[in-house]
């Protein structure tokens, strides 16, 4: 340990190489737990899939069984079917919301900032919190929205909006919007001011309106942008499962069963883990194959900037 | 242009800046009562009588006199709110300080020593990202079980640490990145090295990174439901957002509103208080997972 003296080549060749192992030494505990509980249950879950596992009793190999059963499994094609409409519909009502959002508080206004952070304190509490106040808010006796429509004379009864799977869904997808859209407005935000003054400045002495300049400039120059917030808001939502189970139970004639909740139902209520399992790696397919169009979607993005 | 239609015109651009300004306060003033209305109506609603609770909050604010019946109904469910409080707090209290720890000493070796495999390894964390854990949570369940570790706060802790590693290890990497290495060199030559190096030299010089990472650990934990649900089997150990499930479904038909409101409080506070005295270094993460 006295080698700080260069005295010949090899005691600094051997004091790198001993760094090396130290440098190991000091990622050991995050990899630890990354192998541990991460890859570990990966590897897992795709040997269960290949299994008969119940909960009690042995296991049994079937090979791809589980997989076929899963492409014959109406339940399942049906919670894939309701996740990509929730996806699609939710996706579309955030950034509808979320757009203006960030255009709003660009401005270098007083109170600006004030904004900015009050649209964004409901991403800072929990999913489930959310839910759990938006269906106090929409319960037909107790509640805020029924009986205060019924308050403004709007209505003559307080309508139950959990009760159909229409009303059910705008309550869930109000609530989500209320819950990310200061998200999706701070991530957009960073595009907007990311576009430099002297361009938009440049665009409007030629005469271009405020719609033409939002067109050709603004959203050109903020792909990348929202390519991310798209990227953020379909993953997320792909995993939506929260706001099905505290919300609704899965809905009005278990209608709203999301893919998650589906995995959820099979694997921890009726313990069917192999099944289960199978379900989770077509899962983890689709979301890696999202990753990979993200990571696609970025460098496009860079080619053209 | 003669002097006066000059002024008139200034004065009626003044009019309209005026009018645009107010236009402009009024919508964000709008928008403001939609995001914050929620919180509110539940926070005076939280205080009423116990009588009140079951009616809608028109008007929201106690009526009749300020009272915690709320509170004390949802002390009656689980093993009582203090319990379930204590226990989100250990959980989330010990996933920040594992977190910190467990990503400082990370950050410190991906910035500072070569190693072989090292940048496989850095992708292998990263990658983690791309894989949903709400894919894994049986296998979870059985690793867990197999170390003893089932239905226990610690087990729940560590599967949160590690979800929050990929972040926690980008950011602490990045800081320790931007820290000169001269500084280092020069505490070296005074004798400082290894561990006490970087506690004593370096974490000051990183605290702005390590703050990130602890308030994003403390709102996931402190937030997370899934997991809690499935790996949390024992009343005396659930979390809050657990509990609440409890209140949500009810007795004999019947839902307490007053405790959900109250329910609602307890888990909202928090989350509100870290973000508004942090919020400086809650933005600077999300930027840094954005830009990433």
């Amino acid at each position: 340990m006295t080698g700080s003296g260069s005295k010949t080549l090899s005691p600094q060749r051997k004091r790198r190489r001993r760094s090396g192992w130290r440098g190991l030494v000091y990622i050991a505990p995050a990899m630890a737990l990354v192998i541990l509980f991460f890859v570990m249950p990966v590897i897992f879950t795709g040997w269960m899939s290949l299994h008969n596992w119940p909960l009690m009793g042995g296991t049994r190999w079937i090979g791809f069984k589980n997989y076929v059963r899963m492409f014959h499994d109406a339940r399942f094609m049906s919670a894939l079917q309701f996740t990509a409409y929730y996806t699609v519909i939710v996706t579309i009502a955030i950034f509808a919301v979320a757009f203006p959002l960030a255009i709003f508080v660009e401005k270098q206004r007083r109170f600006v900032s004030a904004y900015r952070t009050i649209i964004f304190l409901p991403v800072v509490v929990g999913l489930a919190t959310a839910s759990l106040l938006w269906v106090w808010l929409a319960n037909v006796d107790s509640g805020f929205i029924g009986p205060a429509l019924k308050a403004l004379g709007w209505v003559d009864k307080s309508p139950n909006l959990l009760a159909t799977f229409d009303s059910a869904f705008l309550t869930i997808i109000v609530m989500v919007v209320w819950k990310i859209a200061g998200f999706t407005m701070i991530i957009l935000l960073t595009g907007l001011q990311a576009i430099p003054s002297e361009l938009t400045e440049a665009a409007r002495i030629d005469g271009a309106g405020r719609w033409q300049r939002f067109r050709h400039l603004t959203l050109p120059l903020m792909r990348k942008t929202i390519a991310l917030a798209l990227i953020i808001s379909v993953t997320g939502s792909i995993l939506a499962f929260d706001q099905f189970y505290i919300m609704t139970s899965g809905g009005p004639q278990n209608r709203m069963i999301s893919v998650v909740y589906y995995i959820f139902n099979q694997s921890f209520v009726s313990f069917n883990l192999g099944y289960g399992a199978a379900l989770s790696i077509a899962l983890l397919a689709i979301l890696v194959a999202i990753s990979i169009v993200q990571l696609w979607l970025l460098r496009v993005g860079e080619e053209r900037p | 242009m003669n002097p006066s239609t000059r002024n008139l015109s200034k004065q009626r651009r003044a009019a309209k800046a005026l009018r645009s300004n107010s236009a402009y306060h009024a919508t964000g003033i709008a928008i403001c009562l939609f995001f914050l209305a929620p919180f509110v109506i539940t926070f005076l609603a939280s205080f009423r009588h116990g009588t009140e609770a079951r009616l809608p909050p028109l008007p929201p604010w106690p009526s009749s006199g300020i009272s915690i019946d709320s509170y004390l109904s949802l002390d009656t469910f689980g093993a009582g709110i203090w319990q379930h409080t204590i226990n989100s707090l250990l959980v989330s209290l010990a996933t920040v300080v594992l977190t910190v720890a467990v990503s400082l000493l990370a950050g410190y070796g991906f910035s500072r020593y070569r190693f072989p495999l090292k940048n496989v390894l850095f992708v292998l964390i990263i990658a983690t990202l791309m894989i949903p854990f709400q894919s894994i949570l049986t296998p979870l369940f059985i690793i867990l079980a197999k170390l003893g570790l089932n239905n226990s706060l610690l087990g729940l802790t560590l599967v949160y640490v590690t979800l929050q590693l990929p972040f926690s290890v980008f950011m602490m990497r990045n800081a320790f990145d931007a820290v000169p290495k001269e500084i280092e060199e020069a505490a070296r030559i005074d004798g400082a090295r290894d561990l006490r190096l970087l506690v004593r030299v370096l974490l000051p010089l990183v605290l702005p990174g390590v703050a990130t990472v602890a308030i994003f650990a403390f709102l996931n934990a402190w937030n997370e439901f899934l997991a809690a649900l499935i790996l949390l089997s024992s009343n005396d150990k659930y979390t809050l957002p657990v509990l609440m499930m409890a209140v949500r479904a009810g007795r004999l038909g019947a839902v307490n509103w007053g405790a959900v409101q109250a329910g609602v409080a307890v888990m909202t506070v928090p989350c509100l208080i870290v973000f508004l005295l942090l919020q400086r270094y809650y933005m600077r993460g999300l930027m840094a997972g954005a830009v990433k």
